[in-house]
């Protein structure tokens, strides 16, 4: 699955800021899944960094092709078949980063990755963020960094805050074990849901059978 | 012009084995002999190996030509060569005729040395596990402890799972190409369907045709034709001949009308000029046979927990022959024996044959997965990679 935002230059040294602070959630040696994980940038790393060993899940042939020219294991498939084929508490973490706004079925798909694995990372372009919110103000559909589709061309459908977020897991019975919201690529702690356009939470199920 | 990509002219050798060998099946043979090619060259440490696994009618003859004005190159030329995919100035590639085919390893027409006549109807069913015992003793010959990779589409693809399960230890990766766990009802029918053709032919003699100076070509090539067809999509068949007509218009009787028919009864006639009977019954009897799992209590996951190798999986969207799902429960059984696997589902209307074909995400993805394999067994020189 493609991002809804653009990766930086090609050949860049360095991750994605959200793939970077993901990188530092991840313990070293763990099993992880990372869905819709694209050229497989982050298994990538991790694998370099972390001893981490895991599968990406990606349905772009070219994301696939790059995947294994850089020899990150993955599974070409889309997301909800892709997890079903992986028994419970197979991974550490599963990843699906700047994905979930395009999915339509989210609340399953959380389900999903609570079953397969212990610790769920989801990264989202904030809405609540102020130049989303003065855009609306404005009387326009919000255009920006971490949303650069107009609304007609769009392959994102369900956008959230920071704040309905955690509503969500709430509802799924399922526990926030950390959040970093991101500006720009830096960390914002003051009014996250205001200054910050890209978040990062990490979830568990509240009880673990 | 030559083509620089191209191996180039090549030939074949011949491995004699004089001892006895015991098959999967109990039975015996004397003695065999296997035919193989080889292209590029075997690294000091003979770690840069890669073995080619052959399908239902294939051969040793993978790539380059036996003579200049050969008409076709290998049957797996396009993969191949120096700069292609499976390239041969990093990789040294073998290609066997397996142990009861046609091309030149010991089979039914092989003269018996207990009776001095073809071994026909006497020549043992044999298993995949047989192939990969007798490629492992060609590899012992070749002084080849481990190979790079083994490779092989449909029942190649059989061969490389085998492979992995059985010799561990003597497989870096294994490339699974439109191959299937085991066969389903479905696949045995259409087999025996094919076997029939051939038993029931006058000319088979119940597979001692060498004697009577025929052989059954119209069971060969009804068998041919049936498996044929499995081999192409419905949607590739429509594209190329959809109900086209030879002369344009009916002509209201059984001789070939459609373009179907004649390019159906033109690949038969082919076939059954140079195919023997006998070994298209082994290959299909190797193929119903096959069950890895069979021995884990059918656990396919138990199986292939044996294996050390790494994974390629790959399948064709209109391979209904082996259809994406048969190579999805591959690739489930070694996510849950937690092997290090890839799985790729190659765009294409060219149905169980796509394997053969150039593709452009397929060939970039065996490139890009064999230049790491490279880079693991037989690194570049240092001013070679800027």
């Amino acid at each position: 699955m493609s991002t809804a935002i653009k990766a930086p230059a090609a050949g860049a040294p360095e991750l994605r800021p959200d793939l970077n602070q993901i990188g530092h959630w991840i313990a070293r040696g763990a099993r992880v899944l990372d869905l819709g994980c694209g050229d497989g940038a982050l298994l990538s790393w991790l694998a370099t960094h972390k001893d981490v060993r895991g599968y990406g899940v990606e349905i772009d042939v070219d994301g696939v092709v790059a995947c294994i020219s850089r020899g990150v294991n993955v599974i070409q498939s889309n997301l909800e078949a892709g997890l079903a084929q992986f028994e419970d508490d197979s991974f550490d973490y599963v990843v699906l980063s700047l994905t979930i706004q395009a999915m339509h079925n989210i609340e399953g798909i959380l389900t999903e990755m609570a079953r397969v694995g212990r610790t769920g990372i989801v990264t989202f372009p904030n809405f609540g963020y102020w130049e989303n919110r003065w855009q609306i103000l404005q009387g326009r559909m919000p255009v920006s960094e971490t949303i650069p589709y107009e609304w007609y061309n769009t392959p994102n459908i369900h956008f959230c805050t920071v704040n309905d977020f955690d509503q969500l897991l709430i509802k799924l019975g399922m526990k926030n074990t950390g959040r970093v919201v991101l500006a720009n690529g830096k960390r914002v702690d003051f009014l996250p849901n205001l200054l910050g356009n890209l978040a990062l939470v990490r979830f568990e199920r509240e009880t673990r059978s | 012009m030559p083509d620089s990509h191209s191996v180039g002219i090549v030939a074949p050798q011949t491995a004699v084995f004089d001892a006895p060998i015991q098959l999967a099946s109990g039975a015996v043979l004397p003695r065999f002999e296997l035919v193989y090619e080889t292209y590029g060259t075997l690294n000091a440490d003979a770690s840069n190996a890669i073995l080619i696994c052959h399908a239902l009618s294939g051969h040793h003859h993978v790539a380059g030509r036996h003579q200049p004005d050969d008409k076709a190159a290998g049957w797996w030329d396009n993969m191949i060569g120096p700069g292609k995919p499976i390239d041969t100035d990093r990789f040294f590639v073998i290609g066997v005729n397996n142990l009861g085919g046609c091309h030149g390893s010991t089979g039914p027409a092989s003269i018996s040395p207990d009776t001095g006549t073809p071994y026909g109807s006497r020549f043992p069913v044999l298993l995949v596990a047989d192939w990969v015992h007798t490629q492992a003793m060609l590899a012992d010959r070749l002084g080849i402890r481990q190979f790079a990779a083994i490779i092989g589409g449909s029942l190649g693809g059989m061969q490389a799972l085998r492979w992995s399960i059985t010799h561990p230890e003597r497989v870096r990766h294994a490339l699974v190409i439109a191959s299937a766990p085991k066969l389903t009802a479905q696949n045995i029918a259409f087999n025996d369907v094919a076997r029939q053709a051939i038993i029931t032919d006058p000319d088979f003699h119940g597979g001692d045709f060498y004697g009577f100076d025929t052989v059954p070509r119209r069971g060969l090539r009804l068998a041919r034709m049936l498996g044929h067809i499995t081999y192409l999509s419905d949607d590739g068949m429509g594209e190329k001949f959809g109900r086209m007509l030879r002369s344009g218009e009916y002509k209201f009787g059984y001789d070939v009308e459609f373009e179907i028919e004649s390019y159906l009864r033109y690949q038969g006639d082919k076939f059954s000029d140079y195919f023997d009977a006998n070994t298209y019954l082994l290959m299909t009897k190797a193929l119903d046979y096959f069950d890895p799992a069979r021995h884990y209590g059918g656990d396919l996951a138990e199986a292939m927990r044996q294996a050390q190798a790494r994974f390629l999986v790959v399948s064709f969207t209109t391979d209904w022959r082996f259809a994406p799902d048969r190579s999805r429960e591959i690739v489930k059984a070694l996510l849950d024996a937690k092997k290090d696997v890839s799985y790729a589902e190659i765009e294409s209307a060219h149905g169980h044959d796509a394997f053969l074909m150039e593709d452009a995400p397929y060939h970039a993805l065996m490139r890009g997965y064999l230049a790491r394999v490279a880079d693991e067994v037989n690194p570049l020189p240092q001013e070679a990679r800027a």
